[in-house]
């Protein structure tokens, strides 16, 4: 049952890079194909949100790389977990042209890291200590018995 | 001890979800909030030496920390971290990237066509 640490698609476009570029890094073209409304920062270090409208909240991008028109990266939270969890994924855009049109891929990944304080809590030598209260409690329950 | 990896997490806490007893001290758990064994007894319609049982190996999967408690009872609570653990495994299943290239496809298919027809160049006319 591995995690699909790096989720990776390649789609072929009719468009220029330039179109294809304009569609992925401006607030018009975020707020149509990815969300319903966006604003964008667009430089490294830069912030975008995006909304959407059917109950799917808001995300904040954190803009990494801004190389138009071939390269443009963010990284942003995971999906169902706290806005306080650390962990991010690193979601990157290559364009390349393709005769007149443009060969997109996009690759996600870091969905398999492990946040040092899930180790803390969960496995910082706890579940050894606790391995042997659980065994005086098992005794103490056999002997209730 | 070794570093779990993430995959090992993940799978404890799917496993111990897919085992009704394991998924009801859980959820009464993560509803009602630290309690001993002899509480979730009380609330859940197994034995106690049965959730004891139970209880070791979710604590053994770091999915609830054990605390001390009065006169060496022990309270057990839910330990979110694996939970966000499997979650960001779910989320990887969720992300959907093919809906929203072909909403990307369709977006810049559309002002084309679009312009096409008010040009009046669209083969189709």
């Amino acid at each position: 049952m591995p995690i699909p640490d790096r989720i990776e698609r390649t789609v072929n476009l009719g468009q220029p890079p330039e179109r294809v570029w304009e569609a992925l890094t401006s607030a018009e073209g975020l707020g149509s194909w990815f969300g319903d409304r966006a604003t964008v920062d667009l430089r490294p270090g830069g912030t975008a949100y995006v909304e959407w409208d059917d109950g799917g909240g808001k995300v904040t991008l954190t803009i990494v790389v801004v190389e138009p028109p071939s390269r443009f990266a963010w990284t942003w939270g995971i999906q169902g977990l706290p806005a306080t969890d650390p962990r991010r994924t690193y979601v990157e855009f290559t364009l390349a042209p393709n005769g007149g049109g443009t060969r997109l891929t996009v690759v996600e990944s870091g969905f398999a890291q492990v946040p040092d304080e899930l180790l803390d809590t969960a496995y910082d030598g706890n579940v050894a200590g606790w391995r042997k209260e659980l065994a005086e409690l098992a005794d103490y329950l056999d002997a209730a018995a | 001890m070794p570093r779990p990896d993430p995959e090992a997490i993940a799978a404890a806490v799917f496993a111990a979800l897919a085992e009704p007893t394991r998924r009801g001290i859980l959820s009464t758990l993560a509803a009602r909030g630290p309690m001993t064994a002899t509480d979730l007894a009380g609330l859940l319609p197994i034995s106690r030496q049965a959730i004891a049982k139970h209880l070791e190996l979710l604590a053994a999967a770091g999915l609830v920390l054990a605390e001390p408690g009065e006169r060496r009872r022990i309270r057990y609570r839910v330990n979110a971290a694996p939970m966000a653990m499997a979650q960001s495994y779910l989320a990887a299943l969720a992300r959907d990237w093919d809906s929203k290239l072909t909403r990307l496809q369709r977006t810049l298919d559309a002002p084309e066509a679009a312009a096409r027809a008010s040009r009046g160049t669209d083969p189709t006319d």
